[in-house]
């Protein structure tokens, strides 16, 4: 556990900024930014406005002691001030209602000129990626992790198949939730070729905390050569170890529940592992990918992610070995 | 203070927290496996009087909310579905009626998963993990109406019609052969 | 025999500068009344008659009377200190969580358990804390405030307690054997229904809430009633105090709000525990009711929180300002407004599920429309406190301190309001930062004041001024410093209901000073409770009025006695202890023989008739426990239900069985 955090402190690196609306790198989370500022700047003038007279009537007639209370009172003046009062802030929310509506009129403006079409569908606690544009020999699957081609926008229709999840690319866009029995839609132009950070945003129950997803904005040749290479079915294994490795995935509980393409491995219910190497993390962003995380993790999952669905299954430190060895190899 | 509303309370939470305490723990953590282990089928074998020893592990799992809710995610993931449907049978037996060819203890129902059976039934030893196979006999055996309510708590006894996937709760009987006592063998 | 006049008395004897100098002789039992009319004799209390009024309105000792009880002041002290022993446990566990957070992937607590403590802090702190103990101050003081010797429904009041009691330990004590509830306060489906919230845990949660609602509409019914048909002769609708008009508002819409949560709990029940469909979209049902139905009791609640500390510094205020309040008219209109706009917000907390866009617009522009009201409220406060001659004391120092948070708060609640902006901050901790400086600015500061102002009321001992501004500024710093940073923990990015966070992301500065001001939180309370200890043994004696106010709660003894007033009070102002300082005009007539109260008319208040008011029964105490058996049993087994009718169907009639009245031997009338 500690060993796995260390190393994902390193992998991960000073990852702030991967994960925030301040920081908006698409379109979408563009004009949510600027309802941001616009915000923030009137209610802190409102504020001050409070604050100041305030601090006036606070420091103006205090008293130490108790004076004798008046009844006659004339408030005239001060009633004229609470209608000026009152016609600001109507005036300064019909601003902040008006700004707010029209961002909102332009973000929910359906376009059909959507470049990429893919479904998300949460589960608990993984996500679920699949692209669906073109004939079935061009759809494929992975898990975890989402790549998009800068500059063009994206659609991405959400689902899920247990309980309410949301899905949250903060720099990309604001969040929608996934609910049993309805099919939501969100759309993404990203801007800026990065990599950012998403997080599962509705209490999903154990692992919620720990539901994150990677979402790589980059150029179109590379966005076309990923996909093209996550088209391809799993690298064959290169070695005996490799081999030993995958005739275990097959042999073992693995098998059962994950997929890999081109080995004989057809499960369904959890995270497809055919280009498992080529992800940036393993088990849903709580892990960075690489060797020692893929043995912690296969281990023992329970450690890492108490209640997440996959077991414990029990193998002898060779297989393990070889295990790793073949998942290492299927960039 | 209303010292007796209090022990009404406890009382009563006492009473129900006595099977509750047990149904509610969700244990997190795989405990090791313990290899398999022989199971019987039935209580007579040579050489013992006593009934053979049932396995340690048979009540962590039965009754527990949180395994019978594991067991029937599993159950629709193995496709366990394909033959039994939704406990009716299909291609394989109906796990809502009476009849337990191979044993309707949990153990049993778990070697009938961990071993498979003649005519079909495959067996999952080394496929499904143990923890995993323990979870889908305590959902079969809630949908053989052994445990007091479905793995969803929830009560179909108060149904007008017969619940379509789960038998009505019946009485305790005996699920195995038992040599009465005082009989020679 | 007369009472001879009471002289002015020195309020405290130290000398200390902050204190007031004097008080003001502010006694009600006057034996020479101003009459309101000529018909109005002088009432004259012999010692006979006042000691038939103590018989009358005396309780019997012991446990006994304990439970038999129906004076308002008992209960609502009961309420007040339940309550707050729940606010204490419900701290704790935002003490475990805060420390489970102070590290990234910490391991102090497992999720499991910090789900269920996260549940169990927020159900607390919303259910079982704070709407009870606004309405236990609210049954405390409204029948004082408006001159009655009780409240509408005596026996009612004492009903709702054993309930509100039987739900509290209901929830905690399934917490401790560990069968408490994880799903959250709100308990989304299907996370919370019968196929992903295994065994009873959830039902334990539902079924509270049938609890603590039943017991929150008893108490609702009680002050509307009590407020609309039984002021003093005189107290017209527009001389109220601003207090009572607000629980007048909050009891309406207590009445209104709550039977949707208990309807969204009870088809969840039903839902997991006999198999309906409500919340199945596999079946027809839909997760979205469920919300609809939950967020419709859920905004409406936290403005059912709100208005009350809304009340508290709209009392305070003018005491301290020594002139009365700014804009009574606009006060009123806005804290009615407050109430009716309330209704038409809750999809706010719905705008991520993927409703139509344009109906979303309409709930931002109804959510921002509320600061409206609001602000108009804060400038009144304020334009209060300026044109008058304050006295910082520890009362106005916390509705001070409420001003600088609930504002904020406010604010941040016009950001999310609007709907793209939601989008990015919904479910982050910039929402967590958002409602505690409305819940805790706008209700826990003046809850703190309230207790300041009024504890010389409720116990006849002044508090600590020194302790009580250590305490707030304590508190003040803490608050800031716990749930300022979560704003900005929001907006880098950090989801809630998160039991642990990756290291790297930036977070952990921030999630280490709100621990910190966690523990600042945590000091101020010990400082408050051994305020209140310190208080109760040795603090200053309280006279009838310490802090010279205007109402007439402050015309009673400190505590008052259990009938409240020797005479029913005459008002013929707004503030009726400033205009009558010597000698507040009275009129007699109620009987001293039996408990009588006096009805009057809903909007002039002219008196219209006398009632009797109950006499202390146990079958409140009964018709609790049998409702409580019912409702825990049922969760346990459905057949409770129809058994568990039976012995309520026999506590409730013989609660309601009707008394033949008789006639004195004298055949006066009764």
């Amino acid at each position: 556990m500690k060993r796995a955090a260390l190393l994902m402190a390193l992998a991960l690196g000073a990852c702030s900024g991967m994960q925030t609306p301040l920081a908006p790198a698409a379109d979408q989370a563009e004009q949510i930014r600027s309802i941001w500022d616009v915000m923030l700047w009137v209610t802190s003038f409102f504020y001050l406005l409070v604050i100041g007279f305030l601090a006036w009537a606070v420091w103006r007639r205090r008293r130490k002691e108790t004076a004798p209370p008046r009844t006659q009172v004339h408030d005239q003046g001060l009633e004229r001030t609470l209608a000026i009062w009152a016609g600001m802030i109507v005036a300064g929310l019909t601003l902040l209602i008006s700004w707010s509506f029209l961002v909102d009129r332009s973000l929910a403006s359906t376009q059909d000129d959507q470049a990429l079409h893919i479904t998300v569908t949460g589960a608990q606690w993984w996500w679920r990626v699949e692209y669906t544009d073109g004939t079935p020999d061009k759809q494929f699957e992975t898990a975890n992790e989402i790549h998009l081609p800068v500059g063009e926008t994206a659609r991405i229709k959400l689902m899920t198949s247990d309980v309410i999840h949301s899905f949250w690319v903060p720099n990309l866009s604001g969040k929608m939730d996934m609910i049993p029995g309805r099919e939501n839609v969100i759309d993404i132009t990203p801007r800026k070729i990065g990599v950012y950070r998403g997080q599962c945003a509705e209490f999903c129950g154990f692992q919620h905390a720990h539901m994150a997803l990677t979402v790589v904005v980059e150029s179109r040749e590379d966005f076309n050569r990923w996909r093209n290479h996550q088209l391809t079915p799993a690298a064959p294994p290169a070695s005996p170890k490799h081999a030993l490795g995958k005739a275990v995935f097959k042999a073992k509980a693995c098998s059962l529940c994950h997929e890999i393409t081109g080995a004989d491995a057809g499960g369904r219910t959890a995270p497809n592992l055919t280009h498992l190497a080529s992800r940036r993390t393993i088990a849903a962003g709580t892990l960075p990918m690489n060797r020692g995380s893929l043995a912690g993790w296969i281990s023992d999952p329970q450690a890492i992610k108490p209640g997440a669905k996959m077991p414990n299954v029990p193998m002898s430190a060779a297989e393990s070995d070889a295990l790793v060895t073949y998942l290492e190899s299927l960039k | 203070m209303g010292g007796s509303a209090r022990t009404l309370l406890l009382s009563a939470l006492a009473a129900a927290s006595l099977g509750g305490c047990e149904r509610e723990t969700r244990p997190l953590v795989t405990p090791p496996e313990t290899g398999p282990q022989s199971i019987a089928l039935t209580d007579l074998y040579p050489g013992s009087p006593a009934p053979p020893p049932k396995d340690p592990r048979a009540d962590d799992y039965a009754g527990n909310a949180y395994h019978i809710t594991q067991g029937q995610t599993y159950y629709r993931w193995y496709n366990c579905n394909g033959c039994h449907a939704n406990g009716g049978g299909g291609m394989g037996p109906p796990l809502i009626d009476r009849e337990w060819r191979y044993g309707s203890s949990i153990d049993q129902i778990y070697a009938t998963i961990r071993d498979g059976r003649p005519n079909g039934m495959p067996g999952f030893e080394g496929k499904a993990t143990d923890q995993q196979m323990w979870q889908l006999a305590a959902y079969v055996r809630s949908l053989g109406g052994f445990t007091p309510q479905a793995s969803s708590a929830r009560r179909e006894a108060m149904r007008s019609t017969p619940p379509r996937n789960q038998a009505k709760p019946q009485e305790p009987r005996p699920e195995s052969f038992t040599i009465p006592q005082g009989v020679s063998r | 025999m007369s009472r001879p006049p009471k002289k002015p008395t020195p309020g405290r004897k130290k000398p200390a500068a902050r204190k007031p100098a004097t008080a003001k002789a502010t006694s009600a039992e006057t034996d020479e009344a101003k009459t309101a009319s000529a018909a109005i004799a002088k009432p004259v209390l012999e010692p006979a008659a006042l000691e038939e009024l103590k018989e009358t309105w005396k309780d019997a000792p012991g446990l006994w009377g304990w439970l038999t009880t129906v004076d308002h002041k008992r209960i609502a002290r009961r309420y007040i200190v339940t309550a707050f022993i729940f606010f204490l446990l419900a701290g704790l566990a935002a003490v475990a969580m805060r420390l489970q957070l102070s590290r990234p992937e910490n391991d102090l607590i497992s999720p499991a358990r910090y789900n269920e403590i996260f549940t169990m802090h927020g159900t607390t702190m919303m259910f079982i804390f704070a709407v009870p103990i606004l309405e236990a101050v609210a049954i405390y003081l409204v029948p004082l405030m408006v001159g009655a010797r009780a409240l509408a429904f005596p026996r009612l009041n004492a009903f709702s307690y054993f309930v509100y009691l039987a739900g509290a330990l209901l929830l905690w004590v399934g917490f401790i054997l560990n069968i408490g509830p994880d799903v959250g306060w709100f308990a989304y489906t299907p996370l919370s229904g019968p196929e992903y919230s295994p065994g009873h845990r959830t039902d334990v949660w539902a079924q509270m809430i049938t609890f603590t609602e039943i017991a929150a509409l008893s108490v609702a019914v009680n002050i509307a009633c009590t407020i609309l048909r039984m002021r003093a002769p005189g107290m017209t609708l527009s001389r109220m105090p601003l207090f009572v008009w607000v629980h007048l508002v909050v009891s309406i819409m207590t009445i209104l709000a709550l039977p949707a949560v208990m309807l969204a709990s009870s088809l969840l029940m039903s839902d997991r525990l006999l198999g309906t469909h409500f919340y199945n979209a596999a079946e027809g049902g839909s997760h979205l009711l469920y919300q609809h139905l939950f967020w419709f009791f859920g905004h409406p609640e936290v403005y059912i929180i709100f208005l009350p500390g809304v009340a508290f510094v709209s009392m305070i205020v003018p005491t301290f300002a020594r002139r009365p309040i700014v804009g009574y008219i606009p006060m009123v209109l806005s804290q009615a407004a407050i109430g009716f706009l309330s209704f038409g917000l809750w999809v706010h907390h719905m705008f991520a599920t993927g409703l139509p866009r344009l109906g979303d617009s309409f709930y931002t522009a109804a959510s921002m429309a509320i600061a409206l009201p609001s602000g108009v409220q804060i400038f009144c406060w304020i334009a209060t406190i300026w044109s008058g001659r304050p006295v910082f004391r520890t009362p106005l120092l916390w509705a001070v301190g409420f001003v600088i948070t609930f504002v904020i708060g406010g604010l941040t609640g016009v950001m999310v309001a609007s709907v793209p902006l939601d989008l990015q901050l919904h479910d982050t901790y910039f929402v967590v930062a958002h409602f505690h400086y409305v819940l805790i600015g706008g209700a826990v500061f003046p809850l703190f004041g309230a207790f300041a102002y009024w504890f010389p009321k409720f116990t006849g001992r002044m508090l600590s001024e020194r302790l009580g501004a250590w305490q707030f500024w304590l508190f003040f710093i803490g608050f800031n410093v716990a749930f300022f940073p979560m704003h900005i923990l929001g907006l880098l990015g950090m989801p809630r209901r998160v039991y642990t966070y990756p290291s790297g992301m930036g977070w952990e500065p921030y999630n280490q000073i709100a621990t910190l001001g966690g523990v600042i939180l945590f000091l101020s309370i010990s400082l408050f409770i051994f305020n209140v200890f310190k208080s109760l043994s040795s603090g200053a004696k309280a006279d009838d009025n310490p802090w010279d106010a205007s109402t007439l709660e402050w015309s009673t003894p400190s505590p008052p006695p259990p009938y409240n007033f020797h005479h029913t009070p005459v008002v013929d102002s707004r503030e009726p202890l400033w205009e009558h300082r010597e000698d507040l005009p009275v009129m007699e007539g109620l009987a001293t023989k039996k408990r009588e109260v006096l009805v009057t008319s809903a909007s002039e208040a002219h008196p219209d008739n006398r009632q009797s008011s109950p006499d202390p029964s146990i079958w409140p105490f009964i018709s609790a426990l049998a409702v409580s058996g019912v409702l825990i049993g049922t969760i346990f087994s459905e057949w409770a239900f129809v058994w568990g009718l039976i012995p309520l169907t026999f506590a409730l009639s013989a609660w309601f069985w009707p008394k033949r009245p008789r006639a004195g031997k004298s055949g006066e009338p009764h």
